[in-house]
């Protein structure tokens, strides 16, 4: 496990008793993997919760930095819940206003077609929702949306989803978010 | 009551003319029919009597399953890896394991307050009869058991009348049961079909148990005017003895508070009770005192103020004891279903079991007589008090600062707290003498003492919590109003046209446990608000209590600010868990009162009547129990909707809409036959939102109906769209779905919205007379 660091190799779930059984997240161990994943997909999409607005780090909140993903990446964005009131104030305007258990909820359905109507997303990046609240709809993905991949940005290792941080500081979190966002800008974007 | 059974049974008889053994004799059922309302299409409903109205509503409101666990591990042939829909040993795959686990935990809801009902009646029968009537209100409540009435078919009318609907409720709970067991049902639809029923026959329970204990004990009587009661740890006066009840099952601390009246001990202790059995005392005996939701059991027993604790039955955390032995308060078990692993006593002289409480000989007794529980909690706590001198066991500050200095800021206690408090930050500011982090986790911590369990240097930190929030808790002194049961039929009768013509824009119900995201303020400010735009706001249980824990810039607190009736701007709060039935019952006599659709055993068409009519919402913001579970299916079944918070996900699975899908919205129009579009009202039937605002949006938008008027719609939307702009900061992207026509549009909005409308190439529809129900149409079109 060179180049990895100790904790990452072995991830355990943020909430020490949430334990889910046999199939478990993969670990990022670098930035570059989320890059990868971002690039490779079709359709992507980003929900983002309204924790990402409550996160303060350093004299910036996790919501700034993920407009800029956002915007560096062209990846489409859904705010849950009040979030949208966050991104509005920052002149920001999400494809979509949805709430966590309803897009969790067309997700599963393979039939729908995007909130945009243009087709079946592939790839959805999940942020900022309480984590129990995450874990159980990273949960219902795991086992009803057998064509998604779906992958967290939050500093806490969640064992749902297809791809997952392990346990990080929120520094090292915007570390890597400034390295993802870096990867799109360096080449233009997506 | 209209059905009577005569039952002979002779074990062995001996006559001049010969001897007769195992003689049995049943004469069936005797109608004495007063009750003229013909009896409907479902008395007594079986598992599968109502099973197509509920395929109906899982049609529209499909399951959306988020495992709480990938295994199943109820077998031996398990643990069985039902990952990706995989299935197991027996061939159950994880959507109809996600059911299963849901019918179970609604079983074991259901049975708690039909256990909770039987050991009731039985206990009353014996002390006042079965002769006894059932009176709940006077002349201003005729339609006494509407639950009852809809369900069974029945119209009880004494306390013996219960038991024949107990037997009932209780054969359907041991069918219901069988079902999780392995290999008994496979289909995911079929086992919600049997959630909803395990609701039904709980809201049955839950509105025997309320009725013959409101009958019986006096308490309030339907009255929008039940007394202010006090409430707040600060409320509780420690210069004398306490009693602590804790618990669901009043009688216990009925045998308390006769035992003190009848000795003359009445002013000189105090009574205080925690969860529903607080409720219910204070609807026995107005100068007992609530202290607070379930989430204030550990504080209040470590702050030693309690001299004697009381457990009669259900959500009583298990370590009760343990906390009682370190601050020397000897408990009593009053409840079969709740021993503690004490010594039964029940059987012992009162003087003796005193004596061993009070010398410490024992630390708790069971006692199984509610009347020997009253005079050994009273006679214990008068002398105890004096020698117990408030033992409490929470650490003084200077404790608190020099053991938080022991924290390895290891993080296993925010990552075992439900609320992921940030506990380590508050530990290190504490170690440097600053509590002020720790005070601010206070009114978050929902008391589940988790983060001591893993704390790897053993520091008692809910303690270090409620020490640090101690001025807080002293100073919480609040007014409740006392649960006043049921609505009066008046009450309905003013009301029910305004609600389901839509003019009154919703009734929304706070009800359900203290696990809340951010504290029980929210639930505060989420009544206020809705009771300030005069919707009808109906409380229970510890939502009611977390309701009255605010006060407002005139001190007073929203009992205190609205009125108690069942009407526009109120705030009603019916009592404990079982008087959710109440809530229920007022729904269906909205349709039985106001619309004059028969009662009796007429399930579907009343939940049809309130799905398409009664905008009425539920809320448990803080849903923790099997029992919440329970409850909330009853309402599904009945075409209620409840919004949870966001641990309510844990519950599994959600009943959602798809507003995006037209051909999931249309309805019959019962005039003609003809199939009509009413777009998403109501758009969810069990959901979980993740902030306050949110519930707030919905709980406006939820309270939609496809029979509003135009004038009603647009009141309802205006709120909708009054607080999606204040709480989100935007327009609602679907206003177009609840728009019908022009007229439905709020006069102040009109402009954006058909420039909204235009945009989304919307059309104008009917209003129908909605009904899901083909044989409800009168006349089909030719």
């Amino acid at each position: 496990m060179e180049g990895v660091k100790k904790d990452m190799a072995t991830a355990e779930p943020w909430q020490t008793a949430e334990i889910p059984g046999p199939k478990k997240a993969l670990v990022i161990t670098k930035p570059e993997v989320v890059v990868a994943m971002i690039k490779k997909a079709k359709r992507p999409i980003l929900v983002v919760g309204h924790k990402a607005a409550e996160t303060r780090i350093g004299n910036r909140r996790l919501i700034d930095y993920l407009i800029k993903l956002a915007e560096r990446a062209a990846i489409p964005v859904i705010a849950t819940a009040h979030t949208i009131s966050e991104f509005s104030k920052r002149g920001y305007k999400p494809m979509g206003l949805m709430s966590a258990v309803d897009i969790g909820n067309r997700l599963v359905d393979s039939g729908w077609m995007g909130v945009d109507g243009k087709g079946q997303y592939d790839l959805a990046l999940f942020v900022g929702l309480p984590y129990y609240m995450e874990w159980t709809i990273l949960s219902g993905l795991k086992h009803f949306a057998p064509n998604l991949k779906t992958i967290t940005l939050d500093n806490f290792y969640h064992p749902h989803a297809s791809w997952s941080f392990p346990n990080i500081s929120e520094k090292e979190l915007v570390e890597n978010l400034k390295t993802i966002i870096s990867k799109f800008e360096e080449e233009g974007g997506k | 009551m209209s059905r009577k059974g005569v039952n002979v049974k002779i074990d062995e008889l001996k006559t001049d003319v010969g001897f007769i053994k195992n003689f049995q004799l049943s004469i069936g059922k005797v109608i004495e029919e007063k009750w003229t309302e013909p009896m409907g299409p479902t008395p007594f409903p079986s598992l599968t009597a109502l099973r197509e109205w509920d395929m109906l509503l899982l049609q529209r409101y499909k399951p959306f399953y988020m495992p709480f666990c990938d295994v199943c591990c109820l077998c031996t042939f398990g643990k069985c890896d039902l990952t990706g829909n995989k299935r197991g040993a027996c061939g159950i795959n994880m959507a109809a394991q996600q059911s299963r686990i849901v019918l179970l935990a609604c079983c074991i809801g259901a049975a708690t307050h039909i256990g909770h009902a039987r050991h009731l009646v039985e206990h009353l029968i014996e002390k006042f009869g079965h002769k006894y009537p059932i009176d709940i209100g006077g002349l201003n409540v005729k339609v006494e058991a509407p639950v009852t009435r809809l369900v069974c078919g029945v119209k009880p009318e004494t306390l013996g009348d219960l038991e024949e609907v107990l037997n009932y409720v209780e054969t359907q709970l041991t069918h219901l049961l069988s079902v999780v067991h392995t290999g008994q049902e496979g289909s995911n639809l079929d086992f919600e079909s049997k959630v909803f029923h395990a609701g039904m026959v709980d809201q049955v329970g839950m509105e025997v148990a309320d009725i013959a204990q409101i009958a019986t004990y006096g308490f309030p009587k339907a009255d929008p005017e039940a007394p202010l009661v006090d409430l707040g740890f600060g409320t509780v006066n420690i210069e004398k003895p306490v009693i602590l009840c804790i618990g669901h099952n009043v009688v216990p601390s009925v045998g308390i508070i006769d035992y003190m009246k009848e000795n003359g001990l009445d002013g000189e202790i105090e009574v205080c009770g925690l969860c529903c059995t607080a409720h219910d005392t204070t609807r026995y005996y107005k100068r007992a005192k609530i202290v607070g939701p379930i989430s204030w059991q550990l504080r209040f027993l470590r702050s030693g103020v309690s001299d004697v604790v009381v457990l009669d039955e259900q959500c009583i955390r298990t370590d009760t004891l343990l906390e009682c032995q370190n601050v020397k308060a000897p408990v009593i078990a009053a409840s079969e279903k709740n021993c503690m692993g004490l010594p039964n006593r029940t059987n012992d002289p009162t003087d003796a079991i005193v004596e061993d409480l009070i010398s410490g000989k024992i630390p708790g007794a069971l006692i199984l007589d509610p009347e020997k529980v009253g005079e050994v909690a009273v006679k214990v706590a008068l002398k105890v008090a004096p020698l117990r001198k408030k033992l409490k066991a929470i650490p003084e500050v200077e404790t608190v600062i020099q053991r938080a200095k022991e924290c390895k800021q290891c993080n296993d206690c925010r990552r075992a707290c439900p609320q992921d408090l940030h506990i380590p930050e508050a530990m290190k500011a504490a170690a440097e003498e600053n509590l002020a982090k720790f005070a601010d986790l206070y009114e978050l911590c929902i008391g589940c003492g988790r983060c001591e369990e893993a704390c790897t240097v053993g520091l008692p930190v809910h303690s270090f919590i409620v020490k640090a929030g101690e001025k807080k808790l002293k100073e919480e002194t609040y007014k409740i109003r006392a649960g006043r049961g049921a609505i009066q039929d008046v009450e309905i009768r003013n009301v029910g046209s305004p609600i389901v013509l839509g003019e009154i824009p919703g009734v929304v119900a706070f009800v359900g446990c203290a696990n809340y995201p951010k504290g029980g303020e929210e639930v505060a400010e989420m009544c206020t608000e809705f009771a300030n735009r005069r919707y009808i706001v109906v409380t229970s249980g510890c939502a009611a209590m977390s309701a009255g824990m605010y006060k407002n810039g005139d001190g007073k607190t929203p009992y205190e600010t609205f009125t108690g009736e069942f009407a526009a701007g109120g705030i009603v709060n019916v009592g404990s868990c079982v008087s959710n039935s109440h809530i229920a019952g007022a729904a269906m006599k909205i349709a039985s009162i106001f619309a004059k659709r028969n009662l009796r055993a007429n399930y579907e068409e009343i939940a049809d009547y309130i799905l398409n009519r009664v905008g009425a919402v539920g809320v448990a913001w803080g849903a923790m129990s099997q029992k919440a579970a329970s409850i909330a299916s009853g309402f599904w079944r009945l075409g209620v909707p409840v919004i949870v918070g966001p641990h309510g996900t844990k519950y599994r699975r959600m009943l959602l809409g798809r507003s995006d899908r037209e051909e999931d919205w249309y309805v019959y129009d019962a005039r003609t036959g003809e199939k009509v579009y009413v777009g998403p009202a109501p758009e969810h039937l069990f959901y979980a939102a993740e902030t306050k605002e949110e519930a707030m949006v919905m709980i406006a938008k939820f309270c939609m109906r496809p029979n509003d008027t135009t004038k009603g719609r647009a009141i309802k939307l205006t709120h909708y769209i009054d607080l999606h702009n204040r709480l989100y900061g935007t327009m609602p992207e679907d206003i177009h779905l609840f728009v019908r026509t022009i007229a439905d549009i709020p006069v102040t909005m009109k402009d954006e919205i058909i420039r909204i409308l235009e945009e989304k190439n919307w059309k104008e529809s009917v209003i129908p007379d909605p009904t899901l129900l083909p044989r409800m149409i009168r006349q089909w079109k030719e």
